[in-house]
């Protein structure tokens, strides 16, 4: 297993994510976001950060990077990807997985340990989690844009399709997310983003060791 | 042509000074070279109040590696490692503007950090407000926690611990102090000093604007007053995004040994960097403002000198290895610009093209200033005034609650959940966790803790006990998570120094670091000094901040400050010795007046290795220090943080004579509240150090036996008042 983990200038959990990806297992490089080549690279994970300063609207200058182009491409043919946090921004500003990001509804940022819900009914193939249903993970979130949002029919969709992958539990979600929805997939089920940090959940050292299930799933995808 | 009276006086100098200055060149100074010299002979830059008084802080040990005069201290972690760390103050750019100014304080301490090559892994901050029920007390909280969060949670450094008071001396002149700690490799770091005549001094990140002119003269040494809103373009606008990318580009250039010196630009920019740098070197530098860039193209030479715009750093270059530095700066999408020369001429020279448009001796500028002893007089009484907001026959339950419900007191989730507190995912100890927040160091095989802490009220009730008490207070949190102290640095925020009690203050307060620091064989690696702290009703409480790093072995083996487990036994360990001075009671009560007991250091310094010891080996299941709102307050904590209730008897305390109410809600240093099985915390007695078995774990409600002032709370009560803090 080989992860690539995009670089943006700005990013700031790039150096988190490769080393929740070595400890989830396989090889991990960094990838500049100028380079286009994502030859050899069997899953790619976009970072937390704020990318290019994200001064605009969140993602929305990173995700005309070269690397980017590439991810898309990657993504097209039906490879791996996990958008983290601003990641997860990027790629929903990408056309890569639906609905939107929008500020906190306290307009505050938060930086906080969350139960998230796992699964759905009917996951795309490939893509169930490893964690019996009704158990919850503990990830910490944060972020001041993390508020997900899309049309109720669009909503209904996703969940319909099984695209809604993590739900923050009752009474934790904190940033006034719909439907306390944390995390989604596209429809091929092969790209992932959620706002919590699951690369933050990979050593008990640092809280938990939850997270590695977002990373494992996202393996199966890849194998 | 004649200065003006008048400009001279503006800038801050005085009629002496200047006349000093005169004398120095020969000639009467230009706009440039007047420019210059106000800003490097302020208070800010010169320490011209504080520095014969900071000679007596002991700054020698084994494990310093640099020491005061670097752009911040640094300590050997082992494994041919550093911790670099620094605190310094933002107070009146964010007493003006406390968004910009508090995320600008916070990007200057950091570059301080990486200009020795040390990436960094943690801030810490130190705050102080005017009580909460002011209106502009929650603008500037609101503002300064939020221009905090902004600047360390976009650059992707963790914001993992601090300190807040609220007090009415600082209503007007709120404090801003960050602190930052980073990690280096050894044979990487850089000194500041310029070396190496012929050298090309190359100037790299945001270009440069008018923004932050005069700050450190204007802003930074003297007192605020009427018409500060007309001072607000001398704050600077901070971009997070920018030093993220010099950040990274001048680790890039100092791992492949790129530079030769590097020096951030805080405050009086251009101005104090070269000429600090060159100072330190022996050497001399030529700058060309021609080669600077600039936001605004009609920039006059001496504004390009001494403007403040942020993100800057400067750098001594090799002639040959300037393209390869250029290149890494443009990778990093960063400005860069070769703008000067080190030479041997010993003088800072400004050009602009060919022209000479100043040119001073780098001797005159850094080291001329006339240094000033203070004159000191105690005063005659508290001067700070009091205000009731508990009546003195509260029941002790009540009083027990209006404590834990006191914003200094109460819990600070509102604040430090706007903060990142684990990127970088070190962070084992997270805000409220532990008394001291702690970090894995894997490169070194082990871990360090971090404490800050100041206590201006009790400083002001006695200025040498109060700040031999900050530095226990740090001591003893690190002995909580297990960690032994390497270094300390400090910031002393204090009133103006011309006036007799402000004098006095800063005297004995830096007799007692000195001697603190000197019982403890702790270094002080660095600090900051910020005076003229006044607004139109008086100086602020004197604030000594004092941050301190310590090491242990395992990031595993801290202690959490909440108790762990039911049916533990709880003690008190420590040569505590309980008095209402200057404490949150005596606050709340309108009791303040001057004198606090003095602290036994040697006592303390044993019950803090005894903790440290006991917490390494996994005896205590729970550590916490007796602080503010005393005893009752420190045991309320820790069965909030469980969750937990428990019962305990004071009665053994009061046999150390004091009365049930000292027992309670007496402060001192010394005290721990520690939990874990019976025999073996017990059987940490001896050596001078005494332990107080209080109780147990348990139950759904806080209950302490004290006689007629005993307490029984229950604990959704306690958790409600000790939540309370929201803006």
């Amino acid at each position: 297993m080989r992860w690539g983990v995009i670089q943006f200038p700005g990013s700031c959990d790039e150096r988190d994510a490769l080393h929740a990806c070595e400890i989830a297992g396989g090889e991990a490089r960094l990838v500049w976001h100028e380079e286009r080549d994502l030859e050899g690279i069997d899953a790619v994970v976009v970072p937390g950060g704020f990318s290019y300063g994200d001064y605009l609207r969140a993602g929305a200058i990173a995700r005309f990077s070269p690397a980017m182009e590439a991810v898309a491409e990657f993504a097209a043919r039906g490879g791996p990807v996990l958008g983290i946090c601003n990641g997860f921004q990027v790629l929903c500003e990408a056309d890569l997985l639906p609905g939107a990001l929008l500020r906190n509804e306290d307009l505050r940022f938060v930086c906080r340990q969350v139960e998230l819900q796992v699964g759905q009914l009917n996951p795309p193939e490939g893509t169930q989690s490893s964690i019996p249903r009704g158990e919850t993970l503990s990830i910490p979130a944060k972020h001041g844009e993390g508020r997900y949002w899309a049309p109720e029919e669009m909503l209904d969709r996703l969940e319909a399709n099984g695209q809604v992958v993590y739900r923050y539990a009752p009474g934790q979600n904190p940033n006034g997310s719909a439907r306390d929805i944390a995390g989604v997939t596209n429809e091929a089920g092969n790209v992932l983003g959620l706002m919590p940090h699951p690369e933050h959940a990979v050593d008990a050292m640092t809280g938990s060791t939850d997270g590695l299930e977002v990373f494992e799933r996202l393996a199966k995808v890849a194998a | 042509m004649t200065v003006e009276t008048s400009k001279y006086r503006e800038l801050g100098l005085t009629d002496p000074e200047f006349e000093l200055i005169v004398e120095k060149l020969g000639h009467e100074p230009n706009d440039v070279e007047l420019a210059m010299f106000s800003l490097l002979w302020s208070e800010h830059c010169a320490y011209k109040h504080s520095r014969n008084l900071l000679r007596r802080l002991p700054t020698e040990g084994e494990r310093v590696v640099m020491g005061p005069g670097e752009n911040a201290g640094a300590v050997d972690i082992g494994a041919g490692y550093a911790i670099a760390f620094k605190v310094e103050s933002h107070n009146h750019p964010s007493a003006v503007e406390p968004f910009q100014g508090a995320a600008t304080g916070v990007g200057g301490i950091m570059r301080d950090v990486f200009a020795l090559g040390a990436r960094p892994i943690a801030i810490l901050d130190s705050l102080r407000f005017g009580e909460l029920d002011s209106v502009r007390s929650r603008h500037l909280l609101d503002g300064a926690v939020r221009g905090i969060g902004h600047y360390g949670n976009s650059i992707g450094v963790p914001t993992v611990g601090g300190e807040i008071y609220f007090e009415a001396p600082y209503e007007h002149n709120c404090l801003v102090n960050a602190m930052c700690v980073g990690i280096a490799k050894q044979d990487e770091m850089v000194r500041a000093a310029a070396a190496g005549v012929g050298n090309a001094v190359v100037l790299m990140g945001a270009s440069t604007g008018r923004d932050g002119i005069g700050g450190a003269s204007v802003l930074a040494s003297a007192e605020l007053g009427d018409g500060d809103e007309a001072k607000r373009p001398t704050v600077q606008i901070g971009d997070p995004f920018e030093e993220s990318k010099v950040l990274e580009c001048c680790l890039e250039l100092l791992g492949k040994g790129l530079l030769v010196s590097l020096q951030d630009l805080g405050a009086a920019g251009l101005t104090s960097s070269a000429a600090e740098m060159a100072s330190a070197g022996g050497v001399g530098i030529d700058l060309d403002v021609a080669r600077v860039p600039l936001r605004e193209a009609d920039m006059a030479p001496f504004e390009i000198m001494v403007s403040e715009s942020q993100e800057r750093m400067l750098a001594v270059v090799e002639p040959a290895k300037v393209g390869e530095v250029l290149a890494v700066c443009e990778k990093w999408q960063t400005g860069s610009a070769e703008i000067g020369t080190i030479t041997d001429s010993g003088q800072v020279r400004v050009l602009r093209g060919e022209e000479v448009v100043g040119e001073m001796p780098v001797e005159a500028l850094v080291d001329g200033c006339p240094l000033y002893d203070l004159s000191p007089a105690e005063p005659d009484g508290w001067i700070y005034g009091n205000r009731v907001s508990l009546a003195a026959d509260a029941p002790a339950g009540e009083a027990l609650l209006a404590l834990l419900g006191s914003p200094s007191i109460a819990s600070k989730r509102w604040i430090f959940e706007q903060y990142d507190s684990i990127v970088g995912s070190r962070t084992a100890r997270r805000p409220e966790s532990a008394d001291a927040a702690v970090l894995a160091i894997a490169e070194a095989g082990k871990a360090i803790a971090v404490s800050i802490d100041g206590n201006g009220r009790r400083v002001a009730c006695d200025p040498y006990a109060g700040t031999v008490e900050a530095v226990l207070e740090c001591a003893q949190n690190l002995a909580c998570a297990g960690a032994e102290p390497l270094g300390l640095t400090n910031c002393l925020n204090f009133g103006n120094p011309e006036k007799p009690v402000a004098a006095w203050q800063l005297d004995r307060a830096v007799s007692g670091l000195a001697d603190v620091c000197t019982a403890l064989g702790v270094p002080v690696v660095g600090g900051n000094v910020s005076l003229y702290n006044e607004g139109p009703e008086g100086p602020i409480y004197p604030t000594p901040v004092v941050g301190m790093v310590g090491e242990l072995p395992d990031p595993e083996h801290s202690a959490p400050s909440a108790f762990a487990g039911e049916g533990d036994a709880i003690a008190l360990l420590g040569p505590f010795m309980p008095s209402l001075a200057g404490s949150e009671l005596a606050k709340l009560r309108g009791e303040l007046e001057m004198g606090l007991p003095q602290p036994e250091i040697a006592a303390v310094a044993a019950a803090c290795a005894t903790v440290r010891e006991a917490v390494r080996a996994g005896v205590l299941a729970s550590a916490h220090d007796v602080s503010d709102g005393g005893l009752a307050c420190a045991i309320a904590e820790a069965a909030i943080g469980a969750g937990a209730g428990c019962r305990v008897d004071l009665q053994h305390l009061r046999e150390r004579g004091c009365s049930p109410e000292e027992a309670l809600f007496g402060e001192g240093p010394g005290g721990f509240v520690i939990t874990g099985e019976r025999a073996q915390i017990e059987a940490l007695a001896g050596d001078g150090v005494a332990v107080l078995f209080l109780g147990k774990v348990g139950g759904d409600a806080i209950e302490i036996a004290a006689g007629d002032r005993s307490i029984a709370l229950p604990l959704a009560d306690a958790e409600r008042a000790w939540r309370s803090l929201a803006v």
